[in-house]
Formats: structure tokens, C-alpha cells, sequence
């Protein structure tokens, strides 16, 4: 694939076919990451219908072909690129429509050092696990000078709650991943996966089971998605950061949010699922059969099974009040991380953890 | 020095949780109330004064647009005060129609409660499952009056019509709906008005028991509403609390059961009180009030299966005479004719009736100078009490907690605003 491209490229000077090769490779990961996003927005509108005893989007289709309403996600995007955007008076217009690209970019950014198989990977960077940890944080600046410069009050509490809360569960999120590094060994995202191979009793998500859960659970705080979605609050501060929001801006947000979502359910597959490994590999009959080679469908297998929970989340919970938020952060997950990555400890020390304890 | 000040924040009338027009001007320090003022007269209608410019019976749909989401309740309580003042009596099945329909009306009130009140919190599928079933009762209303809402179907001396025969059924097959999806729509359709309710009676407990999965033991839930606008029963007395507002803080007071009016003296119900008063303890109030609505609605289907009769008393001057009569006597169309144009008058006086509405005690003060039109109409409205306890309800609690507020409150502004 790469060396058809290389072949394609010779007419270039050495130092371009480097670049357009890698131009390419983005293209390759993120054209596919936007479909993803907005088919989510689908599958979320549909679900959470189904949930709730109605039929979601059904009519927009195709070429006159209802189609389930599969047309929706692109009606929808074409509808926003076109509105208008109102730049709310008093508002600091560079700041204002920098911050949906500030929420953006990181999000996007993150999917670089994302494995999607053995080879699959954009930039094999070493410490990959602190990239994408430093670039989930990033994202909050968006939400923050989104609700500065809105001169909105609700934009500004949403903004106020958001950066209290994305702080706050980057701690745990980051010691549920200590954790991760402690029984992978590296910071490799690739490697971390590796370690998983040999059935899915090897996978991270049975011996760091609690980091397991709260990494998620901290991921859909990260995230702002229901119940942790306080800094949107629809019935409180109406839509947060975004009320003064409309057209292509929302939409940014509104991408990035999901991107987000898929980022969150991507790294919990790929740190306590076994990644692209498949969950066969190692069982008596099929492991020698085709199934239980690992491949990027059971990636992404994993992945929509996290993305599923996030839409089942945001179906049946009511909304956390924002101290209560912050008490599940600081007093529960943050000492049960801090416990956990002791037992941790204590077992890598005792020559544990890769097939549990020996 | 930089002067330190509150900051003010406007909620509403523009807000999702304004349940309709309420604007709140709050005063928090961060995230935490100082004061809230709550701004009324944004859906002011006029209602009283109107009343004063027309006959009795042209005034009645007016009151369906009071509590917009208990239509049939402000109806009873109109009607019964002209009936009061007339000394009329109103038919025992028209009684029990009436006691049926106010409970019906609760339930439609409670479900929409619920399901607004949760989504204020943001658990957003109680709201559709709610929905479901006001479907079921919105078809009771357009069954029996014609309208799904503002039905105008109480009248002074009894009800409009007797109940239907037939229930109004889903018509044939669609690209969208099968022809078995069809028949299983309308399985409870096919018999008549009693049957439907009756089959609806025997499948709603199942459903407060899906929503009470949802909510009454979810942990987040309760978080959200323990110990939240907590009143204690001196104050809810104090300020005028009544309906599920003061029986969740431990009073039993229903005028059901205080002075029972129609037939409620003749039916078996509980009334059930609250212990804590905060927020979740009006919830399971309302909740259980559902399942005691639904207990009542079926002895008065039993009642009504066995006893047929007059549903509007015969004294013309106040209840038109039947259609056939008005086509055949003389009389019957002066009566007609007379009632529809000049309406009736009431005696000299003033008459107080309260029924206990889904949100508290809904009062008609009327006050007649001996002419068609009322010399003054006042209504006591059960959510006008309510949030001018919301200051006192949610200050030192947070802005989240004022959604929760507003919706343990049950407000609508057709009554606060009138």
C-alpha cells in the first residue's frame, strides 16, 4: 500500500513524498472519522428513539429512498454549513470563532498515535499514551474561551463548570492509565495492546477492573456527555458554552464532541479490551480458526460497544448536579485509582499481572 | 478595590425549564442562590376580568385555559360554584363522570408533572414513556367532549353528554403501520368508552412501576432530590401550600377527604403524605396520588356500568333541553334559544367552591349582582402560593436545584398568571 503510493509520489522532490504520503494517511483516517461522526449522531438519535418507544429520523433518504432515514447526518451538516453565523454583541469575535477550532483541533489531533492494527498507525510516537492524554486535555481551552468570549452568562457558568469538571476527572483518567502503563510495561499505545495478547482472560480490563470502569466513567465526563453533562445542562443553563453558538461554529462543537466520544471509546478498547485482538484468540476449538486473528473489526467491535453504553447512559440517567460531580471525582474515583494502582503495584512487584498472578 | 458583586442571572422566560413563562431573576454567588424573584403576569390573559363581560356558560372554556394541563379540574370547581349559588342538583351519574374525569385529569396532570419534572433533571425517557399513556387519556377526552385539551364538557348542573358507546379507533393499514400493528392499536378500542378506561386502569399500575424503575431508587435521582426545597409543615402551612405541595411535607390535607364534594365520600382512596418534605418526598406523593387516582377511576367504571341515568340536570333555565325537544316544543326552544343568547342569571350573593385540583386547592370566588355575568370572579389559584415559596425553597441551594424546584412545584402559568 504504502510503497504502491511511494511509486505513485517519485515524481516528487524526496522531501514532498514524505509530506503528501502523510497528507494522504490523515486524509485516510479522518475522512472515515467524520462519516463515523455523523452516522453517530444517527445511531444516537435512532437508539435513544428506540429507547424511548419512538421511531428517530426516518424520513430524509436517498435519491427518493426514505432508507431508514440514513439521509439525516448529511441533511443536517448541509443545513448548519448554510446558517448563518450570529456573533452575539459585545462578543470578542477572534476569540469566538477560534474556540470551536480549539475544541476541534485537539480532538482530531489525538486520532494520530491511535493503532489500528499492528501496523496501522499514523505517528508511532514512544509516549503515545501522554500525547493523547495531552491533547484530551487540551480540548477544555475551547469550552473555556468559547463561554469567555460568548459574553453570555449561562455560556460563561457552562465554561466555569466545564473546566472544573474536565480538571478535576483528567486526575483519575490519568491514574487509571498509570495503572495501564504499570502492567503494559510501556507508554506505547501499540505495545500496551501487545501486552493483552493470549485471550481475553489476559486483558486489562479483568486484573485493573476498577481502573477499567472509572477510566470510562471518567471518560464520559471528560467528554460532557450525560450524566456528567452539566457544562450543556440543557434544562439549567439552556446549552452552556455553546448557547450563543449557531451554524457552522455549533456544528464544530458539536463534531467535536463526538469525536471525542468515538476518541474515549477507541482508547478504553484499545488499553483494557486487547485492542485489535480478538477476544477468541487462545480458547480451545476456535482459537485456530480464522476468528481468532486479530484484525480492525474487532477494534471497532469493541469500540461501538463503548459508544453504545455512552448512548445508554444518556437515555437512563438523570443529570448529576455539578458538586455532586465533583464529589464523585475527588472522593471516590481519585482514592480508588490511588488504591488500586498499590494492588498494582504490589502484584507487578510479585511477578504478577500478565496471566494475573503466578 | 474592585466592588464585589452578586451575579445576576435572568432565567427565563426564554428557558427550557421555565415551564412555560416563568422568569426568575436569581441572584447567586457562583453557583449558589442568594435570592430568587420570581417575575409573574408574562401569560396574564386577563381570565377574571373577561369572565365579568360575558354570560356564565361563555365564560367556561376560559377555564380549561387556567391549568392548561387539568382542564376538566378548573371546570368542576366553576361549576360547582354556580351550582352553589343556584342550589342546584347535580344527577349521581353525572357526579360519578365527573369524580372520574378529575381523576383522570390528575393522572394526566401527574404524568405530565412527571415527565417534565424528570426532565428538568434531565432523565429525558420518563418524559416519552409519560407521553404514552397521556395518549391513552387525551383519547378519553376527545371521546367524551370532542376536544383533546380544552373540552368544556362540565356544565353547570351536570356534564355535557353521557359517555360514548364506541371509542374512536386507528384507521386501516399505512406504509408506516401494519395491518396487525392496527389491530393490536386498537385491541381495547373495540368496545365502548368504560371498556377502553377500564382496560387502561388494569395496565397503568404496570406502567408507574416502569417509571418508578427509572427513577424512585436511581441513585442520581435521589442525589438530585433528597433534601432538596425542603419545607417544614409550619411553613408549608404558613404560605398557603396545599395539594401535593403540603402533603409532602406530612399534612394530610385533601379536600377529598376534608370536605368531600360530588361523590368522593362513597369511594375508598388513601391519601399519601410525605415525611421529609424535600423534593423526592413530593415525588413519591404524586406517584402513589397516580396509583390512588387509578383505584378511584375503577369503582366509578363499575359504578357507571350498572347505573344508567340523567347525566345534566332538567331545570332548563341552566341545562339545555335535549336536541329532540328543542326540534318538537315550543318551550324547549325558547329555552334554548334564551339560554344561548341571555344565559341565566344568579341570585344576589357570593359562593366559594375549591375542588382538589392535581396541584392543590383550585378555588372559584364568584360574586353575582343578580345578573347573567359574574360582578366579580376570582380565582384561587394552588401555583400562585406555590412560588412565592420558591425564594424560600431554593435559596443557599444551587442553580441545578432550582430546575429541580420549579418542577417539584408543578407549575403552570395559564393559572399563576390568569
Amino acid at each position: 500500500m504504502i510503497e504502491l503510493l511511494q511509486s505513485l509520489l517519485q515524481w516528487l522532490p524526496e522531501s514532498l513524498q514524505v509530506l503528501a504520503i502523510i497528507l494522504i494517511k490523515i486524509v485516510v483516517i479522518l475522512a472515515p472519522l467524520l462519516v463515523a461522526v455523523a452516522y453517530l449522531t444517527y445511531a444516537e438519535r435512532k437508539i435513544i428513539g428506540y429507547m424511548q418507544i419512538r421511531i428517530g429520523p426516518n424520513r430524509v433518504g436517498f435519491f427518493g429512498h426514505s432508507l431508514w432515514g440514513l439521509g439525516q447526518p448529511i441533511a443536517d451538516a448541509v443545513k448548519l454549513m448554510f446558517k448563518e453565523i450570529v456573533i452575539p454583541s459585545g462578543a470578542d469575535k477572534f476569540l469566538f470563532i477560534v474556540a470551536p477550532m480549539l475544541s476541534m483541533g485537539p480532538a482530531l489531533a489525538a486520532w494520530a498515535v491511535i493503532p489500528f492494527g499492528d501496523e496501522l498507525i499514523l505517528a508511532d510516537v514512544n509516549a503515545s499514551l501522554l500525547y493523547v492524554l495531552a491533547l484530551t486535555s487540551l480540548g477544555v481551552y475551547g469550552v473555556i474561551i468559547a463561554g469567555w468570549a460568548s459574553n453570555s452568562k449561562y455560556a460563561f457558568l457552562g465554561a466555569m463548570r466545564s473546566a472544573a469538571q474536565i480538571v478535576s476527572y483528567e486526575i483519575a483518567m490519568g491514574f487509571a492509565l498509570v495503572g495501564v502503563l504499570m502492567a503494559a510495561g510501556s507508554i506505547n499505545l501499540g505495545e500496551i495492546v501487545q501486552a493483552q495478547s493470549g485471550g481475553f482472560w489476559t486483558w486489562f480490563m479483568v486484573p485493573l477492573a476498577p481502573l477499567f470502569v472509572i477510566y470510562f466513567i471518567s471518560g464520559v465526563a471528560e467528554t460532557n456527555r450525560a450524566p456528567f453533562d452539566v457544562a450543556e445542562g440543557e434544562s439549567e443553563i439552556v446549552a452552556g458554552f455553546h448557547v450563543e453558538y449557531s451554524g457552522i461554529t455549533f456544528a464544530v462543537f458539536f463534531l467535536a464532541e463526538y469525536a471525542n466520544m468515538i476518541l474515549v471509546a477507541m482508547l478504553t478498547a484499545l488499553m483494557f479490551m486487547g485492542g485489535w485482538l480478538s477476544p477468541f484468540q487462545g480458547l480451545p476449538v476456535v482459537g485456530d480458526t480464522f476468528l481468532a486473528a486479530p484484525s480492525l473489526i474487532w477494534l471497532l467491535a469493541k469500540a461501538s460497544i463503548f459508544l453504545f453504553l455512552f448512548l445508554w447512559f444518556r437515555a437512563t440517567f438523570p443529570r448529576y448536579r455539578y458538586d455532586q460531580i465533583m464529589r464523585l471525582g475527588w472522593k471516590v474515583f481519585i482514592p480508588l485509582t490511588i488504591v488500586w494502582l498499590m494492588v498494582v503495584g504490589a502484584v507487578i512487584m510479585a511477578g504478577g499481572i500478565g496471566p494475573w498472578l503466578h | 478595590m474592585a466592588e464585589i458583586r452578586n451575579y445576576t442571572l435572568n432565567f427565563g422566560p426564554q428557558h427550557p425549564a421555565a415551564h412555560g413563562v416563568l422568569r426568575l431573576v436569581l441572584e447567586m454567588d457562583g453557583e449558589v442562590i442568594e435570592r430568587a424573584d420570581p417575575h409573574v403576569g408574562l401569560l396574564h390573559r386577563g381570565t377574571e376580568k373577561l369572565a365579568e363581560t360575558k354570560h356564565y356558560l361563555q365564560s367556561l372554556p376560559y377555564m380549561d385555559r387556567l391549568d392548561y394541563v387539568s382542564m376538566m379540574s378548573n371546570e368542576h370547581a366553576y361549576c360547582m360554584a354556580i351550582e352553589q349559588m343556584l342550589g342546584l342538583e347535580v344527577p349521581v351519574r353525572a357526579q360519578y363522570i365527573r369524580v372520574m374525569f378529575d381523576e383522570i385529569t390528575r393522572l394526566l396532570n401527574h404524568l405530565m408533572w412527571l415527565g417534565a419534572h424528570g426532565l428538568d433533571i434531565g432523565a429525558m425517557t420518563v418524559f416519552l414513556y409519560a407521553f404514552r399513556e397521556r395518549e391513552d387519556l387525551m383519547d378519553c377526552y376527545e371521546a367524551v367532549s370532542g376536544a383533546r385539551m380544552h373540552a368544556a364538557y362540565y356544565r353547570p348542573g351536570g356534564v355535557y353528554r353521557d359517555l360514548p358507546d364506541t371509542m374512536p379507533r386507528f384507521k386501516g393499514a399505512s406504509k408506516w403501520h401494519s395491518e396487525a400493528e392496527m389491530k393490536a392499536l386498537n385491541e381495547t378500542r373495540e368496545g365502548s368508552m368504560l371498556d377502553f378506561i377500564e382496560a387502561f386502569t388494569e395496565r397503568f399500575p404496570g406502567y408507574v412501576d416502569e417509571y418508578e424503575t427509572l427513577l424512585t431508587d436511581n441513585r442520581i435521582w435521589k442525589q438530585r432530590t433528597v433534601g432538596v426545597g425542603v419545607v417544614s409543615p409550619e411553613r408549608a402551612l404558613q404560605m398557603g401550600f396545599t395539594g401535593p405541595m403540603i402533603r409532602g411535607s406530612g399534612i394530610a390535607w385533601d379536600l377529598r377527604k376534608k370536605q368531600p364534594y360530588e361523590v368522593y365520600d362513597r369511594l375508598t382512596f388513601d391519601i399519601p403524605v410525605g415525611v421529609n418534605g424535600d423534593c423526592y418526598d413530593r415525588y413519591l406523593v404524586r406517584i402513589e396520588e397516580m396509583r390512588q387516582s387509578n383505584h378511584i377511576i375503577k369503582q366509578c367504571v363499575n359504578w357507571l356500568r350498572k347505573n344508567p341515568g340523567p347525566v345534566i340536570s332538567d331545570d332548563h333555565k341552566v341545562a339545555p333541553p335535549k336536541r329532540q325537544e328543542v326540534k318538537e316544543e315550543m318551550e324547549a326552544l325558547i329555552h334554548h334559544f334564551k339560554l344561548f343568547s341571555e344565559g341565566f342569571s344568579l341570585p344576589k350573593g357570593e359562593a366559594y367552591a375549591a375542588v382538589e385540583h392535581p396541584k392543590g386547592e383550585f378555588g372559584i370566588y364568584l360574586l353575582s349582582d343578580g345578573s347573567n355575568k359574574p360582578y366579580r370572579l376570582k380565582i384561587r389559584a394552588p401555583g400562585f402560593a406555590h412560588l412565592a415559596g420558591m425564594d424560600e425553597m431554593v435559596r443557599g441551594h444551587m442553580l441545578a436545584d432550582v430546575v429541580a424546584v420549579i418542577g417539584t412545584q408543578d407549575i403552570v402559568f395559564g393559572e399563576i398568571d390568569r
